[in-house]
């Protein structure tokens, strides 16, 4: 549909990327979720040299709780053309968002969607704990039996991954390390400063067996927001635009709530995570190959999800993505597949997904921190274990 | 003493899978499945997602089941967990209720012994609210018992 719709000039794309700093969870507890939410859209478009006033439509995830009329309010929007958010729990949503904002660019509902998301985990709210998912409509067949964290719905699957195709602690730990690599590198990131070895990503606590404590990612305050329009309007536009190539959210049959709920999905889908079908949908849409991306920022709120979707977005063969980052694929600078270059959820901030994608943007615009050399197709992915999940493509 | 506390949040039925819970509270393990295609379908739906059928009956599960996935937790989530863990989860699948699974506990055996494939059998514990909750032994313990 998207697709259909496009033109050359007609086609969305990023243009404005916006961030406030990143903090362990509760830091920013006193500014709130609303006042950083605002703060991301207000840099996103100072980013881009639009004014404020500019901005026509709001696209968010995950019941983010600053609603439109609030951000309508405090940022002085005169007009609001077109407003969306994205059902489900965690990041899923991240590309979906992004995939309605591009949607409405293109079908002409607004001009400058600003897309955002704002997290603070102030105690009580920690997704780490009891709590902090209140929203799950199956919470009847888990809490009872103590599941109830994420770590605890995904260390499952993750073991079946492994009961599967024997993939090794070292496999795990490299998806942490590249990440933590990654993070030092970048001044924003949380965990930066912060050395990480494969003898204390093994020596590690355990969290819920099979994960460790350097397989889960952070709890972190922060907002982030891109801005999106058409290509014709991002000639004016002082940043170079990236090019949605495709949106797309997705989910193969049988998922439903998956392991955010009673851990029924298919038999044979249970250790590989809710991705094969989007991928393959959104790989025709973009017109694009596994072959032809260049780097890739891939949804890492748990590392053996991160194998996982390496191996449902057709990088390497099932059972294959351990060995496969084993071999140093996914590590800057010389991995044919850098990954999460930012540092990811593991290590930059888990800002549910959106942050992946301002990375993306910034891989693609040449600014990077970890910059791959003439990177001109990321892929960007969003959730794993319930749907929808989704995914984008970005391009130059 | 409980594998989980007896104070640990019970379950709070909805619309949809009332009937699951009240059948626990009479000590029946019974799974939902579709009256016209006869599959059977967890969680509890009002469709049939092979038929669309809006007729259900409740089918009596087999008092065995298989241990699917686990996990052993090692963080409490949750203060009132702190003496509890390490405990483990186990997601149990019925291979002859279409797979239907539970997110349950093994409650008789040592962090270490858990293993997927291992045989389970059903019994009944109180969670919050005074509500039954269906949890598992190993087999042959539960089979020396009855």
């Amino acid at each position: 549909m998207i697709r259909a719709a496009s033109s050359t000039t007609n086609q969305a794309c990023i243009v404005g990327v916006g961030e406030t700093a990143y903090t362990r969870w509760g830091r920013m507890s006193q500014r709130g979720e609303w006042g950083l939410a605002c703060e991301a859209v207000i840099n996103a478009v100072a980013d881009v040299g639009l004014a404020i006033e500019q901005i026509d439509g709001l696209a968010s995830f995950s019941n983010d709780t600053s609603v439109p009329w609030l951000m309508q309010q405090a940022l002085g929007l005169p007009r609001l053309g077109f407003t969306s958010m994205v059902w489900g729990g965690g990041g899923s949503g991240t590309c979906g968002a992004i995939a309605h904002a591009a949607a409405a660019v293109e079908a002409g509902q607004a001009e400058y969607v600003a897309v955002f998301r704002s997290l603070c985990q102030g105690e009580g709210h920690r997704y780490g704990q009891l709590g902090g998912y209140n929203e799950l409509p199956h919470l009847s067949f888990m809490v009872p039996f103590g599941m109830f964290s994420p770590p605890i719905m995904i260390a499952p699957l993750v073991q079946r991954y492994i009961h599967e195709c024997g993939a090794l602690p070292e496999h795990f730990g490299e998806v942490a390390l590249v990440c933590r690599d990654n993070a030092h590198r970048n001044p924003r990131a949380v965990m930066g400063s912060r050395p990480l070895s494969m003898q204390d990503y093994l020596t590690s606590r355990i969290i819920a067996e099979p994960l460790r404590l350097y397989d889960c990612c952070q709890e972190n305050d922060g907002a982030c927001a891109l801005i999106i329009t058409t290509l014709e309007r991002a000639r004016d536009l002082r940043q170079k635009p990236i090019r949605i190539l495709a949106a797309a959210q997705g989910g193969s049959a049988g998922w439903g709530d998956g392991a955010l709920g009673s851990h029924n999905m298919p038999v044979e889908e249970y250790g590989l995570g809710n991705g094969a079908t989007l991928a393959t949908e959104l790989y025709k849409r973009a017109g694009v190959t596994p072959d032809d991306v260049d780097v890739v920022q891939i949804y890492d709120h748990f590392t053996g999800c991160v194998l996982m979707t390496l191996e449902n977005f057709g990088f390497c063969d099932r059972g294959e993505a351990g060995p496969f980052v084993a071999d140093g694929n996914i590590r800057w600078p010389d991995g044919r597949l850098p990954l999460n270059t930012s540092g990811g959820h593991l290590s930059e901030a888990y800002i549910h997904g959106l942050n992946l994608a301002v990375e993306g943007v910034r891989q693609l615009r040449g600014e990077s921190t970890s910059q791959v050399d003439d990177a001109e197709v990321c892929l960007v992915t969003a959730g794993l274990s319930a749907s929808p999940v989704s995914a984008a493509v970005l391009g130059v | 003493m409980a594998y989980i506390p007896h104070d640990i949040p019970g379950p709070t039925p909805t619309v949809a899978d009332r009937a699951f819970w009240d059948y626990c509270q009479q000590r029946e393990l019974r799974f939902q499945r579709c009256s016209a295609c006869h599959r059977f379908r967890h969680p509890p739906a009002p469709a049939c997602p092979a038929c669309r059928s809006f007729e259900s009956e409740w089918i009596q599960a087999p008092d065995t089941g298989v241990v699917f996935s686990f996990t052993i937790v090692h963080h409490p989530a949750h203060p009132s967990m702190q003496t509890v863990v390490p405990y483990n989860v186990a997601i149990v699948d019925f291979p002859e209720c279409d797979h239907a699974r539970l997110v349950s506990n093994v409650i008789d055996v040592a962090p270490e012994d858990v293993r997927i494939g291992m045989q389970v059998a059903l019994v009944w514990e109180t969670a919050g609210n005074d509500m039954l909750v269906p949890r598992f032994r190993k087999k042959s313990q539960a089979k020396s018992k009855i």
